[in-house]
């Protein structure tokens, strides 16, 4: 039935030639209660080759890979370590056969040096800590594959990219051979995901396997030798990278052909719907997150919001919203569709509510701000609506209903609207119960933080889809995003932040990748000048 | 070849009545066949004499029964009032302290106006004096904590201490007969503000209005937590003080609010303590109960209901204790053990409810 067979036979090696193969898992097993996240796998790791392992959300990419981290074992199958039967029952044991992950978040101790942190665990010499040798070998570890470290900085002191150069380094001075980086480019900008992708190409020359687990399609191209396609906790097959394309690699992962090309129509009538004057916001240290950022949403567009992790992103979201205090000299002012101006200058989010404005946030934090955890999706859906009605008690068939509506719509998977604790379900489904509860408000401003985070490619155009209809509906969208593809092609401007920031606000028509990953790296004050 | 672990753990995703059911009788069997090994070993005595001995505690006579749904109503009462704190995760251990000011508000009145007053305005100053008492011992740790952020755990103990020193106060300004130290019993041959004295006379009036307001209270409370818009408040806050804020719940106010409601539930426990059991005002008033609650709330995970049962088991327990105490002429710690042994098990059995155990299992074709 599946036509993407090719180079099965690479995969189903029978294990003559035991020593090609630094890594074989042969039909592997793994079920948690009902779920069969992993079914019969067979995968194999060549030495010196770079993999990219493949798939939608929940296709069951990362519990293959905990399993080799000795994060789970396999209910059924084996695993095979250059050619031998192994049993992985912990993460030290993965260490044991030369199998080094890097986790999606850092396991660093942030008051420790670099050097620290990666001999952190190992056994030493009678307790003496040997910071001389351990440099050394850091930093020829370090000149062997082009990283860039410093031994005797302090994590808190680190950049997100240096902090994963850490962990990279950490797993290789543990003489790992196989490395799995699970996302590793996701918090990365465009040039330090090259230099990632440099630094692993090194490593393969030195004959070192890679297992690299990423959604985006033109870095499984740019970095890998083969790509393995999981589908539902299914191995789908795998392709030399040379014969595949974005479109055969989506095709393989979804099932079926979907078109990479994001609408966007335009909407005829923009209006200035929140208009953000002096906003500077310092965090509990007196940090300026914030500086002096202003800028105009419209009604009837997406502003885009690009930067590097941490840029203030969070910070101007939040002080929209109301969570976050501002400093003196701010000055933020709603024009409601019947022309009412409104300053929320010191509102907090009930405030907000009281006033009328129809404001939705969906923050980046989902579990830790947007949702709660522990309840089912009717009391997540209560989080918008529980005020309803007069009286002291809340209309819970008015959200069991919306609830059930907002499940039909989006198609959310979920085995009991009104029981499942919402933590139970699947990254795309909790993202879908979030989106689907903050446009059922119908917003005029609808805030959106790295929305499409963690999902597959289905998913985020259900979600690209739901925006650019706010759009059309003349909501005023903010899309905070990192994928620079999907920001050049969704939004209709792009407002860049640069350490607190705005280094500029571009055309998404007429600008370029290049052009923004730069702008998120060096603050350009002409450029903000004028836009 | 390939060893797994001997055993795994993982945590099972929801369990069937019926099962966890089935696990806690287990549980409660296992620790009865422990506890007659124990009985046997220390005292050397019949386990199925000492388990009947303590029935006959708890079970034995009419009036024992009524003292058991006595006891067994006053924990309810104080559970249920700890319920909308730990619901929020606000370590709220001063219930002690908040029973004690009601239980002092409740006697105030009682001693000083019984004979002024009709006797509607009295109880009506009994239970708002309870209430209002017990709110502000909840508050004042609820206010400290919105405001600075104190932690509430330390000081809701220590208002504990501050009510049991303040009872002292009162009982030897209010004791009576002089240098008993001890207020003794309040209007004992009016019984004015006695609650049973409403319906009828007899010794289980008190005893029957006790149960039917703890069983209104138990249902209310249900209420409040499952479909009130502060109870779902309560949950978030509970859950996720960002995620609150993020909705618009004022984070303070519910903190304050809710210890408010807490503490004067806890005080109005004092006043059924003082209005329908003792009838007086002392120290041990709340007798570590406020203590033991923190238990039943825990253990019936916040659920009104099934606090009543827990409250029941407990005080069972107790009551056996002192049965076999007497009976046997053992030391009442010795009886402990028992309760101790009990516990143990129903706490470890939830364990097995929330997490499943696999062994490993051996292959056939291997062999």
């Amino acid at each position: 039935m599946e036509s993407h067979d090719i180079n099965k036979t690479a995969d189903t090696a029978t294990g003559t030639g035991a020593c090609e193969y630094a890594i074989e898992l042969r039909h592997i097993t793994k079920r948690f209660g009902d779920v069969v996240a992993n079914d019969n796998i067979d995968l194999a790791l060549k030495k010196g080759e770079i993999l990219s392992l493949l798939g939608e959300n929940g296709s069951g990419k990362t519990t293959l890979m905990n399993m080799l981290g000795g994060i789970y074992f396999p209910d059924e199958g084996e695993i095979f370590v250059d050619g031998k039967p192994v049993s992985i029952k912990s993460p030290k044991d993965s260490f044991h056969y030369g199998i080094g992950m890097i986790h999606q978040h850092f396991k660093l101790v942030d008051v420790f040096t670099a050097a620290e942190n990666i001999v952190l665990g190992l056994e030493g010499d009678k307790g003496k800590l040997d910071r001389a040798s351990i440099r050394k070998a850091v930093k020829e570890i370090a000149e062997r594959y082009g990283f860039e470290i410093d031994p005797d900085q302090k994590v808190y002191n680190m950049s997100v990219s240096q902090k994963q150069t850490v962990e990279i380094v950490k797993v290789l001075y543990r003489g790992a051979d196989v490395l799995i980086l699970d996302e590793p480019t996701a918090v990365l900008t465009p040039q330090e995901t090259d230099k990632l992708f440099a630094v692993m190409r090194n490593m393969k020359r030195d004959g070192k396997a890679i297992i690299i687990i990423t959604h985006k399609l033109h870095e499984v191209l740019a970095v890998s030798d083969r790509v393995a396609v999981l589908r539902k906790g299914q191995y789908i097959g795998s392709v030399d990278t040379v014969n595949a394309t974005q479109q055969s690699l989506t095709d393989m992962m979804v099932g079926k052909s979907v078109t990479l090309n994001i609408d966007r129509p335009k909407n005829p009538s923009l209006t200035d719907r929140l208009v953000v004057e002096n906003l500077t916001v310092k965090d509990k240290d007196g940090v300026k997150k914030l500086d002096n950022v202003s800028f105009t949403a419209m009604g009837g567009e997406i502003l885009g919001i690009a930067g590097i992790a941490g840029s203030g992103q969070k910070e101007l979201l939040e002080a929209i919203a109301g969570i976050q205090r501002s400093e003196e000299g701010a000055a933020i002012t709603y024009l409601s569709p019947e022309g009412e101006r409104v300053s929320l200058n010191g509102m907090d989010p009930l405030d907000i509510i009281h006033n009328g404005i129809l404001l939705s946030f969906v923050p980046e934090d989902r579990f830790g701000m947007g949702l709660v955890g522990g309840m089912c999706i009717t009391d997540n859906i209560k989080l918008r609506t529980y005020r309803k009605g007069p009286g002291p008690f809340a209309d819970r068939a008015y959200s069991s209903n919306l609830a059930e509506s907002i499940v039909s719509e989006l198609e959310v998977v979920t085995p009991d609207v009104n029981r499942t604790p919402i933590r139970r379900l699947s990254g795309g489904n909790v993202q879908k119960v979030l989106v689907g509860r903050e446009i059922a408000s119908n917003p005029t401003v609808l805030m959106t933080a790295y929305a499409v985070r963690g999902l597959d490619i289905n998913t985020s155009y259900t979600i690209y889809n739901l925006l650019t209809e706010q759009k059309m509906k003349g909501v005023a969208v903010i899309y905070v995003g990192e994928d620079l593809d999907v920001l050049l092609e969704l939004c209709d401007r792009i407002l860049v932040l640069c350490g607190g920031q705005v280094s500029g606000i571009v055309d998404a028509a007429s600008t370029t990748k290049e052009e923004i990953g730069l702008m998120m790296t060096q603050f350009r004050r002409e450029d903000a000048v004028h836009e | 070849m390939n060893k797994e672990p001997l055993i795994r753990i993982s945590k099972r995703d929801g369990i069937s009545f019926f099962r966890s059911a089935a696990i806690r009788a287990i549980a409660i069997l296992l620790s009865l066949i422990v506890s007659a090994f124990v009985i046997y070993a220390i005292v050397k005595l019949n386990p199925l004499h000492v388990y009947g001995s303590m029935w006959d505690g708890a079970f034995g006579t009419e009036k024992r029964v009524w003292y058991l749904l006595r006891d067994m109503m006053i924990l309810t009462c104080i559970a249920i009032g700890l319920a909308p704190a730990f619901k929020m995760r606000f370590w709220n251990i001063g219930a002690e302290g908040q029973m004690l000011v009601g239980g002092i508000a409740t006697a105030f009145f009682m001693r000083n106006y019984a004979d002024s007053m009709p006797l509607w305005l009295l109880f009506v100053c009994m239970i708002a004096g309870a209430l209002l008492c017990g709110a502000i011992w909840g508050l004042i740790p609820g206010f400290f904590k919105a405001k600075w952020n104190t932690n509430e755990t330390l000081f809701t103990l220590m208002m504990n201490y501050i009510a049991i020193q303040f009872t002292s106060f009162c009982v030897a300004k209010w004791e009576n007969p002089f240098g008993s130290n001890t207020v003794g019993t309040l209007n004992p041959a009016t019984k004015k503000g006695w609650i049973g004295n409403l319906l009828s006379d007899g010794y289980n009036n008190d005893f029957l209005c006790l149960v039917l307001i703890v069983l209104v209270l138990a249902a209310l409370m249900w209420a409040y937590l499952r479909y009130s818009k502060q109870g779902y408040e309560i949950a978030v806050v509970g859950d996720s003080e960002n995620t609150a804020k993020y909705a618009g719940i004022r984070v303070n106010r519910v903190y304050i609010r809710t210890m408010a409601i807490s503490g004067a539930i806890c005080g109005f426990a004092g006043f059924l303590a003082v209005s329908a059991v003792s009838h007086t005002i002392s120290t041990s008033t709340a007798g570590g109960r406020g203590f033991t609650a923190i238990i039943v709330a825990w253990l019936a995970k916040m659920n009104p209901f099934v606090m009543i049962l827990i409250s029941a088991l407990l005080t069972f327990l107790d009551k056996g204790a002192i049965q076999i105490a007497t009976d046997y002429g053992l030391n009442e710690y010795a009886s402990k053990i028992i309760t101790g042994i009990v516990l143990f098990f129903i706490l470890g059995s939830e364990f097995f409810i929330n997490y499943r155990m696999k062994f490993r299992h051996h292959k056939k074709e291997e062999v």
